[in-house]
């Protein structure tokens, strides 16, 4: 008598044997000694392996199912939806100002960049000019999220790739980051930095000075990152080739960013459409020659070293003045004023209450993300809240592709692919 | 042999085989705090320094952790391979120091002592707890004995990741002992003998193998990375493909062990490129460490024990070597690994074994007697060799970068 507790098992199988029982294996600790009835039939000669959700190298709760023969990759069938929180549809039952953190979980490896594309959007659906101030203050937290989210990139794709030393060497830089991010917006991963209108804080004393300092500090780092992998033999032999998608394919993918850069398409929505006149700023979009994973590699790398040029551009141009809008029904008074004065009052309740009434419309609005465009879709009826939410995460689009580039290639490459699309399963899954 | 000598040989066995358990016991340990203080030196954070003095009694307390942690086998692992596995690796590894001598020999003796009685050892007291004819050849055959563990492991197991761990590592393994081999060959071919003691010997009359066989240390030395899987060849645990490879079913003391046994089999072999190529408890540039110990006198001790230092520096060094290239260098990918063994490292050791051997034929026939010129001679035959490998094989076609592949392809 056995006390075998199953669980049904459905891995790209019918889940149905021959005898048309589901197939079962057994979980727990088994009593007695029956033996397994029956172990599951996983095809002809190849085997199925699960990659995730927990797994090393899956940057978070993605699971791959793959077909291997032998060690070659015969298909690859990425499983998502085990971070889905439901953002979409809970952003219908929110203010604008109120879907800000909803944003930072998203991509939480690069918050504020995402912050910004919400507040760019709502403000566009509103008809909002920001101030100077503002724009010169987002750009540099965009740029900011933009150097960790890579940084983060970079150093977990030397993990999967065996390089342990620079994930912790690029990690104490992001560290650096973080401070900042704190001293800004007091959170160092839920920043909900920016506001319709403007931003929830200023920057605090000594902030410049401390970005400047890490600005100058930071690509020293960087330089030696660059010793250890560029023209590494064995990083080279594990990147070059791996995963390549044409510019054709790339397009046809609809892929963003530096994926999409790295394939050879001159695309970079801080050039194309630009925003928080980024177009006066003077940066390089670097381009990749094959579409593979080390093109991946030099593009984003290139990105972090030009994230730095335009950081130190906006810190020389910023100027002061105030950064949120004049405009009493978008932005909250100050406290003593809503404490003493009735007018602010009534705004400050109505606010809170009721939330910022947008036109009827629809608005997109799509910014440069570390991952690549990242796009906010407001459709309003004309009252405070959203009547659909949509978002364009770069990251979720990125990861179709995946099974195109790794079919054909082996085990460790499907892991150096993974790796380069640059997933972020909080994005994907919203 | 009187029962005197041979309880002297017995005394003097158990007390080698005992002290040479004992520090290679604490040499692990001590290895392991070197890989990870050491780690943590190079990517610039502290390190474990919570338990005793700069954290050197931290993996006492993870070995205590693991022998309280629960034995989990997997439902349908295989008890008895699951169980043997481990066992199989440890000793293996344990066994391959037997033959690695590790000091000057003590003087013979002939005393009274309590409980045992008389006993005699005639001749000097080699440090090595098996002075085997076989030699070397014993290690060959035993570090092959070690994948068997891996492979069991890895298929008794019953998970898809230790089984493709498992199967990376037998290939991997076989792949590289033969590279290993074919290097050790032109070691023989110099020293006329495999024992570790007479190739030390010939070492210290000419000059170290490091010298006069050049590009077999550099090929031996790329193969015991292999060997011992250790990055870049960490291909059977893989962290990022395979979770842990051929131990990711393992836990507690089982695990233990075959981290024991990995951590022992990199001081092994770094005691063997010690002894191999640079004159094992060899004391460069002096020849008192070398006459024939006599009598019990201060110096004769202290001579063993120099040479006993030089011979840990040594290999404290290699093992260095080991932890410093796993934290610069990223992965090899299988087919590489595999490419590098079969077609770069084994077709270079056998043409140097070629190359070698004429150059060894002609010193003799130039009656060149064994001397520190004999060494120089052959490190000239050396230099160009080791310069056209080193910079004359193409790096694209040394791993097989995947970018040719597909050249190829198309």
């Amino acid at each position: 008598m056995s006390e075998t507790r199953s669980v049904e098992l459905s891995v790209g199988t019918t889940g149905i044997d021959e005898h048309g029982r589901p197939v079962t294996i057994p979980l727990g600790v088994r009593t007695g000694s029956a033996e397994v009835e029956h172990e599951p039939e996983l095809g002809s000669e190849h085997m199925l392996i699960n990659i995730g959700p927990q797994h090393p190298a899956t940057h978070g709760v993605l699971r791959l199912v793959v077909e291997l023969d032998g060690e070659v990759v015969v298909r690859v069938v990425p499983h998502i939806g085990y971070l889905h929180s439901g953002f979409e549809k809970l952003g219908e039952y929110r203010h604008y100002n109120q879907l800000i953190p909803l944003t930072d979980r998203m991509d939480y490896l690069a918050p504020m960049s995402n912050n910004v594309g919400l507040a760019l959007a709502a403000e566009k659906l509103m008809g909002i000019d920001i101030t100077e101030r503002c724009k010169v203050l987002r750009v540099i937290a965009c740029e900011m999220s933009r150097i960790i989210s890579h940084l983060v990139w970079l150093g977990t794709t030397a993990i999967d790739m065996g390089a342990f030393t620079p994930f912790l060497w690029l990690f104490q830089e992001r560290e650096h980051v973080y401070n900042l991010q704190e001293a800004w917006t007091g959170a160092r991963l839920t920043t909900t930095l920016t506001r319709v209108g403007g931003l929830m804080a200023d920057i605090p004393d000594g902030f410049e000075d401390e970005l400047r300092a890490w600005c100058r500090k930071f690509p020293k780092t960087l330089d030696e990152v660059d010793k250890l992998l560029t023209r590494n033999a064995l990083w080279c032999g594990r990147t070059q080739g791996i995963g390549i998608l044409t510019a054709e394919e790339a397009i046809n993918f609809s892929l963003s960013g530096p994926m999409l850069r790295a394939s050879g398409v001159p695309y970079d929505v801080r050039k194309d459409l630009p925003y928080l006149d980024y177009e006066t700023y003077d940066f390089e979009v670097p381009i990749g020659e094959n579409g593979d994973v080390y093109d991946r590699y030099l593009v984003r790398f290139e990105e972090i070293r030009q994230s730095i040029r335009i950081l130190e551009q906006a810190l020389d141009r910023l100027p002061d003045g105030p950064i949120n809008v004049d405009d009493p029904r978008v932005i909250l008074p100050d406290k003593r004023d809503a404490m003493n004065d009735m007018e602010a009052m009534i705004f400050h309740f109505k606010q809170v209450m009721e939330g910022i009434e947008a036109p009827v419309g629809e608005a997109y609005f799509p910014i440069e993300g570390p991952k690549g465009e990242l796009g906010y879709y407001f459709v309003s009826d004309g009252t405070a809240k959203p009547v659909r939410w949509r978002v364009r995460p770069a990251a979720f689009i990125n990861l179709a592709s995946l099974p195109k580039m790794a079919e054909g290639h082996l085990l460790s490459d499907l892991i150096a692919i993974n790796a380069s699309v640059d997933i972020v399963m909080g994005e994907v899954d919203r | 042999m009187t029962p005197e000598e041979l309880k002297g040989l017995l005394l003097v066995s158990s007390i080698k085989i005992g002290v040479v358990f004992a520090v290679i016991m604490i040499g692990v340990i001590m290895i392991i705090w070197v890989e990870r203080r050491g780690s943590a030196l190079l990517q610039d954070r502290l390190g474990p320094n919570r338990v005793g003095p700069l954290g050197l009694l931290q993996n006492v307390a993870d070995g205590l952790k693991n022998f309280t942690k629960e034995e989990v086998m997997p439902l349908q692992a295989d008890p008895v391979i699951f169980v043997m596995a481990p066992m199989m690796s440890f000793v293996a590894a344990m066994l391959l120091f037997a033959v690695v001598p590790f000091a000057a020999p003590l003087p013979p003796f002939d005393v009274t002592l309590p409980l045992i009685g008389h006993v005699v050892h005639e001749g000097p007291v080699a440090m090595v707890i098996a002075n085997l004819p076989v030699g070397f050849l014993f290690i060959l055959a035993v570090s092959s004995i070690a994948v068997y563990g891996i492979v069991l492991a890895g298929w008794s197991s019953n998970s898809k990741y230790a089984f493709l761990g498992a199967l990376r590592a037998s290939a991997q393994m076989i792949s590289y002992e033969i590279p290993l081999a074919m290097s050790l060959v032109v070691v023989l071919l110099l020293a006329g003998n495999v024992p570790l003691g007479d190739i030390i010997a010939f070492q210290q009359q000419t000059t170290w193998f490091v010298f006069a066989a050049t590009l077999s240390w550099l090929l031996f030395h790329v193969a015991t990375f292999a060997e011992t899987n250790r990055m870049p060849f960490d291909l059977a645990e893989a962290e990022a493909e395979l979770v842990a490879g051929f131990h990711t079913e393992y836990s507690s003391m089982k695990f233990a062990m075959f981290f024991i046994a990995e951590y022992t089999g990199l001081i092994t072999m770094s005691a063997l490129i010690a002894t191999l190529f640079f004159g094992g408890w060899d004391i460069p540039f002096t020849t008192w460490d070398e006459q024939e110990a006599t009598n019990w006198s201060f110096g004769t001790l202290f001579r063993v024990g120099m040479t006993n230092l030089f011979f840990i520096g040594k290999t404290f060094f290699f093992a260095w070597v080991y932890i410093w290239v796993r934290w610069t260098v990223p992965r090899f990918r299988f087919d590489q690994v595999m490419h590098l063994g079969w077609k770069i490292l084994l077709p270079i050791s056998l043409g140097y074994i070629v190359v070698m051997a004429s150059a060894v034929l002609v010193l003799e026939r130039l009656g060149m007697v064994h001397d520190w010129k004999y060494g120089m001679a052959l490190f000239a035959v050396n230099v160009p060799l080791v310069a056209l490998c080193v910079f004359g094989l193409d790096r694209d076609r040394l791993l097989l970068g995947a970018r040719l592949r597909s050249q190829a392809e198309t």
